[in-house]
């Protein structure tokens, strides 16, 4: 156990370079395929120890980086930067850098321990040095008692603790992770989850993490690289992402499911006023806005959904809207409800308590969670 | 590589250059060219019997290996049955034994039936490659096609002959052109079992060249290599057809441990 | 129970029935002919014995061409199969792969006679590679590759080299890349990248393409007749067989000779076999899809 705890000194057998480094740097990477740009300019700045998602649909070029740092892929254009040692023309077995891939992609013919002890053997350590990092590293995993086995024999959640072993037990300056959880199914998904975060805590490697999940990305990592066709949408911790994406593209994928096309009524400094067909909302803008017309942003969360028994005529009064019920989900924590204004308008919205589908509703939105985007 | 790749083109060329020489005696090109061995070669040697035969016998060999191991592969791929590795064996051997090896039992067989030395003789000697060939590459076809879709005709009222031709002959096109095509083309090789059963009237273009060679002396060397770049020039077209629609690895048979 | 219902008898699956055509051609014409010749072989003129057997092993003429035939066809395939490896492990991801492939796919489509004529005139005393060779002065007088055993050796090469490539191609593109690329961010140099991934994970596959080369280069028989010295050095077994068969017509003899023709085939076979499963055999993808 201890042998995996951060060191400061690099094992002697080693003879490559620290591990010890302030940061990881992505200049301008770029990467095509005959003609398609799947990444293009990606510029990333990573301390030493911090956890990175990289989260994007499938084919956003999330992968892409990710070969492109490990080494498996030639840069198009663009440099990567180790402190001041230039590494994307270096082969990925001088970077140093454990990986775990999609599909764990142990050796079939090696069994679990000869798989954890892998790169041991390639940095020609003494035998006695790799028993003792294979069971520590094993012992860390909790797979001590399959050492012996053959990894075609194991459970996906097994094969997936002996792939992030095999990664970590070389004690890597970075540990790259391509969708490992993507095979699992639910349960071992969220389990696994937590595994990679006492890991992370434990060793405190710096992790770079490839997901199309944002739940994943938002609960492990320190900050998150959203990317879309190649292109970066924006860098910032969870918090930031979730509170204040920075474009419609990062707030739907962020989970801000009513996207409403609304008349620019006025902007003052940071707040906005929109105008629907029959509700009004004030919000925060988060871009420049200009012209008549501007998006709203909402989540379904972060309406208040109340009966309106008395079917009282609407106000007028800002972030207050009316609306009918139409179809409800129970969901087992809340329901997700689906609200009609008057004016067809549909929106999304989540509550605690049950609400009949054809009841009014009355809904309400905090100013603070309407985000303002320009229609441009 | 290069070197190997060199040496074959080089071979070709050789035979291809001395089918048009006039005559070629230590020099490193002919003293002139001419297409007249051609000609004599197709008179000398009666190709355009030989072509029927060839013509008669690989289209045959085509539709009878494809009609009977289509349905068969089709087997194959839906069904798991008791000794379903010992049919697949049975279909993996007549692959891998050698033609020279089987072929020469098979011949007497033939003899004593009186269907040695008939067309029918040699069609039916390249059924025992051709069969199992055709089983062995259109499995994996079939197993790719989702059979829910086969469920589906089913539901919406197709038998089993209308769901043959409707679903999986439509589906399956690429996979039959290929098998086809590949059974083609190594039956036009084929020599040992032709050579083995074959009489002096169901020669196919193989085996009347192997005579020839065998025969050097009686002819020249030109008219033989005319006779060469026909035979060429009849597998080369296929080969090129068949290339477009299949991967050359396919040509070989891979097993699987 | 009542009487009505009828017990749940299990219907034979009539899909089955589509094996049959395909299965009763392989057992008539390939099975029931081999034991046909099997059972053939021990006949001779005094009715069953063993006599066609010890003939064949006590006649030096007979006998001998077994060790012609191996000492032929075992060096050939060992050169095809060396060879064919790292041709095949350098061109696995090469731009020309299938334009590689489908010319080398050209000398087994084109079949053994027409290898054999090509390389008669190629090779002969006039032809351009020993013209090649006394011009450059490698040589001073034409060297003899045909007629006798480098001929048939150098067509087991130009039909069995393309055979063993594209084999072994087939098998090494069916590895999965994310292992060896797992390997390499573990540290190992390319050259240990096949030592430890490819070469363990290619065996069987290294087994069965040397059992196929060489039960084809054991059964060679038309160009040991055209370019070798069929009533001497490259007496191979085929040819034995065949002239018991068509020119003596003792097919109780031809029989026999092909037995033991598929015995010794057999007996190769099951070495190479045998060593293989001293090694790992199984999937070569890490992990689930």
């Amino acid at each position: 156990m201890t042998e995996l705890q951060p060191t400061t000194q690099p094992h002697p057998a080693e003879g490559r370079r620290s591990q010890i480094f302030q940061q990881l740097r992505l200049e301008k990477v770029t990467r095509s395929f005959g003609g398609t740009i799947a990444l293009s300019g990606l510029d990333l700045t990573i301390q030493s120890g911090e956890f990175i998602a990289l989260l994007g649909p499938s084919g956003c070029g999330k992968s892409t980086a990710l070969n492109c740092v490990a080494g498996l892929l030639p840069l198009t254009d663009g440099s990567i930067w180790l402190d001041q040692q230039r590494i994307d023309l270096m082969p990925p077995e001088r970077r140093g850098f454990g990986m775990v891939f999609q599909n764990y992609a142990l050796f079939p013919h090696l069994t679990v321990r000869r798989n954890v002890g892998f790169g041991l053997v390639m940095r020609r350590m003494s035998k006695k040095e790799v028993r003792r990092r294979v069971d520590a590293a094993l012992d860390l995993v909790q797979l001590k008692a399959f050492g012996d086995q053959l990894p075609g024999r194991l459970s996906g959640g097994q094969q997936q603790r002996v792939a992030i072993a095999r990664a970590i037990v070389v004690e890597p300056s970075v540990i790259l992770m391509d969708e490992p959880l993507s095979n699992l199914d639910a349960k071992l998904r969220l389990e696994m989850r937590t595994e990679i975060k006492r890991i992370h805590r434990d060793l405190q490697r710096t992790t770079i993490y490839v997901t199309h999940d944002q739940d994943e990305a938002l609960s492990l990592a320190d900050r998150i690289v959203v990317l879309n066709e190649g292109r970066t949408l924006q860098i910032g911790s969870p918090e930031e992402l979730y509170t204040r994406p920075a474009n419609l593209q990062v707030a739907r994928f962020m989970g801000y499911r009513n996207i409403l096309e609304l008349d620019l009524e006025r902007v003052e400094q940071q707040r906005v006023f929109l105008a629907g067909p029959d509700f009004r909302l004030e919000g925060i803008a988060c871009a420049e806005l200009a012209g008549r017309r501007a998006f709203a942003a909402i989540r379904p969360d972060d309406f208040l959904v109340t009966i309106n028994e008395a079917g009282s005529r609407p106000t007028g009064a800002r972030n207050s809207i009316l609306g009918q019920a139409e179809i409800v989900e129970y969901c087992g924590r809340d329901y997700l409800v689906d609200i009609a204004t008057s004016s067809g308008l549909l929106l999304h919205a989540r509550t605690q308590r049950r609400v009949e589908p054809g009841a009014r509703v009355h809904l309400e939105v905090p100013e603070e969670r309407v985000l303002a985007f320009s229609a441009a | 590589m290069g070197f190997f790749v060199l040496n074959v083109l080089a071979l070709i060329a050789a035979v291809v250059v001395d089918s048009f020489a006039t005559t070629w005696l230590g020099t490193w090109l002919p003293a002139g060219f001419t297409g007249r061995w051609y000609g004599s070669a197709w008179t000398e040697f009666q190709l355009d019997n030989v072509l029927m035969v060839t013509v008669e016998v690989v289209f045959a060999v085509v539709a009878i290996s494809l009609l009977l191991g289509i349905p068969a592969a089709y087997a194959m791929a839906r069904r798991t049955f008791r000794f379903k590795r010992v049919v697949l064996l049975l279909f993996v051997l007549p692959l891998l034994v050698p033609p020279m090896t089987y072929g020469i039992p098979l011949a007497t067989v033939l003899y004593s039936l009186h269907l040695a030395g008939t067309i029918n003789g040699v069609i039916l000697a390249n059924l025992v490659p051709a069969v199992p060939f055709v089983i062995l590459v259109m499995t994996p076809y079939i197993e790719q096609i989702d059979p829910k879709l086969e469920a589906a005709a089913r539901v919406f009222g197709a038998g089993t002959f209308r769901l043959f031709l409707h679903v999986l002959v439509p589906l399956l096109a690429p996979g039959i052109l290929a098998a086809g095509l590949l059974v083609l083309v190594r039956t036009i090789g084929m020599f040992e079992l032709t050579f083995l059963t074959a009489g002096p009237d169901s020669q196919t273009l193989v085996v009347a060249l192997y005579y020839t060679v065998f025969a050097a002396g009686v002819r020249s060397a030109q008219s033989i290599d005319a006779m060469a770049v026909i035979y060429m020039v009849a597998t080369l077209i296929w080969l090129l057809i068949a290339l477009r629609f299949v991967n050359p690895t396919q040509l070989v048979t891979r097993v699987r441990q | 129970m009542s009487t009505s219902s009828r017990p749940a008898i299990k219907l034979p699956d009539r899909t089955l029935l589509l094996l049959v055509p395909g299965i009763v051609i392989v057992l008539t014409l390939f099975l029931y002919p081999f034991l046909f010749g099997f059972i053939l072989s021990f006949l001779s003129h005094q009715g069953p014995n063993l006599g066609n057997y010890t003939k064949f092993f006590s006649t030096p003429f007979l006998s001998e061409t077994i060790w012609t035939t191996l000492w032929i066809s075992l060096p050939a395939t060992l050169i095809n199969i060396g060879f064919a490896l790292p041709v095949a492990f350098v061109t696995r991801r090469h731009r020309f792969q299938r334009a590689l492939t489908a010319i080398l796919v050209i000398p087994i489509t084109l079949g053994t006679v027409l290898i054999a004529e090509g390389l008669l005139t190629y090779l002969g005393p006039q032809g351009w590679l020993n013209r090649l060779l006394l011009m450059l002065h490698i040589s001073t007088s034409p060297v003899h590759l045909t007629h006798n055993y480098w001929g048939v050796f150098l067509s087991l090469v130009v039909s069995g080299f393309p055979f063993a490539y594209l084999l072994l191609l087939s098998y090494l593109t069916g590895i999965d890349p994310a292992l060896p690329q797992a390997a390499a961010t573990l540290g190992a140099s390319p050259w240990r990248r096949f030592i430890h991934i490819y070469l363990p994970l290619l065996i069987p596959g290294l087994a069965i393409a040397f059992c196929l080369s060489f039960v084809q280069a054991f059964s060679v028989f038309p160009s040991a007749v055209l370019l070798g010295a069929p009533a001497g050095p490259t007496r191979v077994i085929s040819i034995a067989a065949y002239q018991a068969a068509f020119e003596d017509y003792d097919y109780p003899m031809a029989s026999a000779i092909a037995m033991v023709m598929a015995g010794v085939q057999l007996l190769v076979v099951a070495l190479a076999l045998t060593s293989r499963n001293l090694f790992y055999r199984g999937p070569t993808t890490g992990g689930k899809g």
